[in-house]
């Protein structure tokens, strides 16, 4: 499979939110404006770019060799907790203007399934690290894609005059059927 | 059994249920609920670790200094997964290739975490397990009634039974990832209105 197809496939066709449904606690809760969106767009492409290049790494240096499979999930999780840590800690030291745009979102990716999904299928998909990279950045774009999308789209719901019983969730929740809708169509360019 | 025994197991099944009234892990909700098996073996699941982990984590609660108490945490369930993925993957093999990665997923479950923190870190290990079986059935509960309704309308059938005949088109949209946040969007509308949330 060529990289490009990796790119397209994870981006539009199999988008990790509207069709795996892949961090949608965030996609929910950090999408009411457009700059807020973008920063955590931002946050979860780097954070899942370096997840699953070191979590690629420990996979087969240490727990396939080994026979430790069995280890994945829980080894997967500390390494991608104390990695936020890490890279909150690097930042506020090295760059405090981007410490103020990304800081507040790094802790909630550590519980943001996107990032060890994505890290768990890179190794499920038998990819080569270099598919594996194309393959996470491709997902995080497509992840910052819908959840900037949905920002606009929620901006534009706060003017409108919404039925009394579909206040709050439900027009949400609805809005986000119709965007899932519309990646749908991306179904037919795949393969 | 004391009242505030009876409000901790109930209060995840009716007022405070994680899935319609919190709207917390909605990760494996949306993503699994495509047929009532699929929604019920996902809810067992996550019951179960929560189960496990709520007693766990209650019972070496004082055992953990505060400021390494969410790693903790976090490999307390982790390793509770594990025992559930290695089960399913020996005894059920049809049901975990169904929900495939959202098994390991139950790790990152907000739901599991914040009852450890929020209710299992501060309370005995009986109440803990309360609080976690009535989060547990109010969690099935979701995902069963959601798979449910998603298997009729997408399918014509339920828990794998069909009622429709062989020249029926049922309403494919629902088993596709659009019909989970439109079943959702259904649900909880009526939630609220039972609810009398303005």
């Amino acid at each position: 499979m060529s990289y490009l197809m990796i790119f397209i496939t994870a981006i539009f066709v199999n988008n990790i939110i509207l069709s795996q449904f892949l961090g949608i606690c965030p996609f929910l809760g950090v999408s009411k404006r457009i700059s807020t969106a973008l920063g955590m767009g931002f946050a979860v492409m780097f954070v899942m770019t370096l997840a699953t290049t070191v979590t690629y790494l420990i996979y087969y240096t240490f727990l396939q060799p080994y026979d430790l499979k069995f280890m994945t999930t829980v080894t997967f999780i500390l390494v991608i907790a104390s990695l936020v840590q890490m890279v909150e800690l690097v930042i506020k030291k090295t760059s405090p203007a981007l410490y103020q745009s990304l800081g507040i979102f790094l802790p909630l990716i550590t519980t943001n399934c996107a990032v060890l999904g994505i890290a768990l299928l890179t190794i499920q998909k038998n990819y080569t690290l270099i598919a594996g990279i194309c393959y996470t950045l491709a997902s995080a774009i497509g992840f910052t894609l819908a959840i900037v999308i949905f920002a606009g789209i929620r901006e534009r719901l706060d003017r409108t005059d919404i039925p009394q019983a579909l206040k709050g969730t439900p027009i949400v929740l609805i809005s986000a059927a119709l965007l899932s809708m519309a990646f749908m169509g991306f179904a037919g360019i795949s393969y | 059994m004391n009242s505030v025994s009876m409000s901790n197991l109930t209060r995840g099944i009716f007022k405070e249920n994680p899935t319609f009234v919190m709207l917390l892990g909605m990760c494996p909700t949306l993503g699994v609920s495509t047929s009532a098996l699929n929604g019920l073996g996902m809810g067992l699941a996550t019951a179960f670790v929560l189960i496990m982990s709520n007693i766990g984590i209650s019972a070496v609660k004082r055992l953990i200094p505060d400021i390494v108490r969410i790693p903790s945490f976090i490999v307390i369930i982790a390793s509770f997964v594990t025992v559930i993925e290695m089960l399913m993957q020996a005894y059920m093999p049809s049901l975990y290739q169904a929900l495939g990665i959202y098994i390991p997923l139950i790790v990152v479950n907000c739901i599991i975490l914040g009852r450890a923190e929020a209710f299992a870190s501060k309370n005995s290990i009986w109440q803990s397990f309360l609080d976690a079986v009535g989060m547990g059935v109010g969690f099935t509960f979701a995902l069963t009634t959601l798979g449910a309704i998603r298997e009729i309308l997408g399918n014509g059938s339920i828990f794998g039974w069909s009622f429709v005949g062989e020249e029926a088109h049922p309403m494919l949209l629902f088993i596709m990832p659009p019909g989970a946040f439109l079943a959702l969007a259904g649900i909880i509308i009526v939630v609220n209105k039972i609810r009398g949330v303005k």
